[in-house]
């Protein structure tokens, strides 16, 4: 089955993960900004990153005829450093024409600090500001619930259409107030930390495959890439139909990613 | 599927999770010192209660969640001194 990852840090991955996600059905990848294991010392890292994420990437991944999109920002953990997020808030609309750019992500909250606030209310005004879509991270365990919350209480402040809006790594007690809220919402497969593919499998048939789409977030640390054909398994396996299979790993994905103006998703049954 | 068959599929899973869960129960208790004031045992023991708990409302998954989780405060804004920009 073809599908999509959303949510997919290749940077940080090896060439031979492209190939193995080729080989395994994945036509396109979507890869947010992110932390990239230590705090960057100045804007101009940032601007490196960001020419990886708009020229390097997209050129790897087509060789194995994977479409590569991606989505900018300064991370939730580095926007602790007000000053540092407030240089790359400057650098970002020199890309946003980029031709695989989706929009602003993944901005959102770590440790649900002052200045992790601050940081994505100005984030999101630089996505309205310019049209963009947005994907949103969310925090990681006993902090994910708090900081969900807040996210949602900051986005109502603004006026953003909320079908242009992803909120990422929900779980069993954040999806339900994300979906209900109108957003999309993401669910990433990983070990120990987030979701299995048994958990997310459960969450769907709970809350219905409206709006929701599933990722790996594959990245530097544990995580595997090719998480998503293990949750379309888990479906199989308990008697789910292809076609709901299908629209939560391909035709989600693809909708959420329609609302932008550079997604231009070769149909892979017509290549 | 039906339970039946949820169960049939599930059960070694749950036994073999169930014995991780003991297993290392013991091996905290084997070691030296003791953890028994520390917060997070109670949190571990709540869980496995919510986890006996009867089917009526099968959200254990949630209620596990929320238990592992910080509280939300509505009133967060105050603490930060930020304002609602709406």
């Amino acid at each position: 089955m073809y599908y999509i990852d959303p949510h997919l840090h290749m940077v940080s991955r090896t060439t031979d993960d492209y190939e193995t996600l080729a080989k395994m059905g994945c036509v396109a990848i979507s890869e947010p900004a992110f932390w990239a294991g230590f705090d960057r010392g100045s804007g101009e890292s940032f601007r490196d990153y960001f020419r990886q994420l708009t020229e390097v990437e997209p050129k790897r991944a087509a060789q194995y005829g994977i479409q590569h999109f991606t989505w900018l920002c300064i991370n939730a953990k580095e926007a602790e450093n007000v000053e540092l997020s407030r240089e790359v808030l400057k650098i970002i609309p020199e890309f946003l024409d980029c031709p695989n750019v989706l929009g602003i992500g993944e901005i959102g909250l770590n440790k649900n600090t002052k200045n992790e606030a601050i940081i994505f209310q100005e984030h999101m005004e630089l996505a309205i500001a310019h049209q963009q879509q947005v994907l949103i991270h969310t925090p990681h365990l006993e902090d994910k619930y708090q900081g969900t919350r807040m996210i949602l209480d900051m986005l109502g402040e603004h006026s953003i259409d909320r079908s242009r809006v992803l909120v990422d790594h929900v779980e069993e007690h954040t999806v339900g107030p994300v979906l209900e809220a109108g957003y999309w919402a993401g669910m990433t497969l990983y070990p120990v930390t987030k979701c299995t593919p048994s958990r997310a499998v459960d969450i769907i048939e709970r809350h219905g495959a409206e709006r929701l789409c599933v990722n790996s977030a594959g990245d530097w640390g544990p995580s595997k890439p090719t998480a998503v054909p293990d949750l379309v398994l888990e479906m199989r396996r308990r008697g789910h139909k292809e076609s709901l299979i299908k629209k939560v790993v391909y035709d989600n994905p693809r909708d959420f990613f329609s609302q932008s103006k550079n997604f231009n998703l070769e149909n892979p049954a017509e290549r | 599927m039906n339970s039946n068959q949820v169960l049939d599929r599930e059960f070694l899973e749950i036994r073999a999770k169930i014995l991780e869960v003991a297993a290392a129960l013991d091996r905290i208790e084997r070691a030296e010192g003791d953890v028994s004031g520390e917060p997070r045992m109670a949190l571990i023991a709540d869980a496995i209660k919510i986890i006996a708990s009867g089917h009526a409302d099968p959200i254990r998954a949630e209620k596990i969640q929320l238990l592992f989780s910080r509280t939300y405060d509505e009133q967060w804004r105050n603490e930060f001194s930020i304002a609602s920009r709406s």
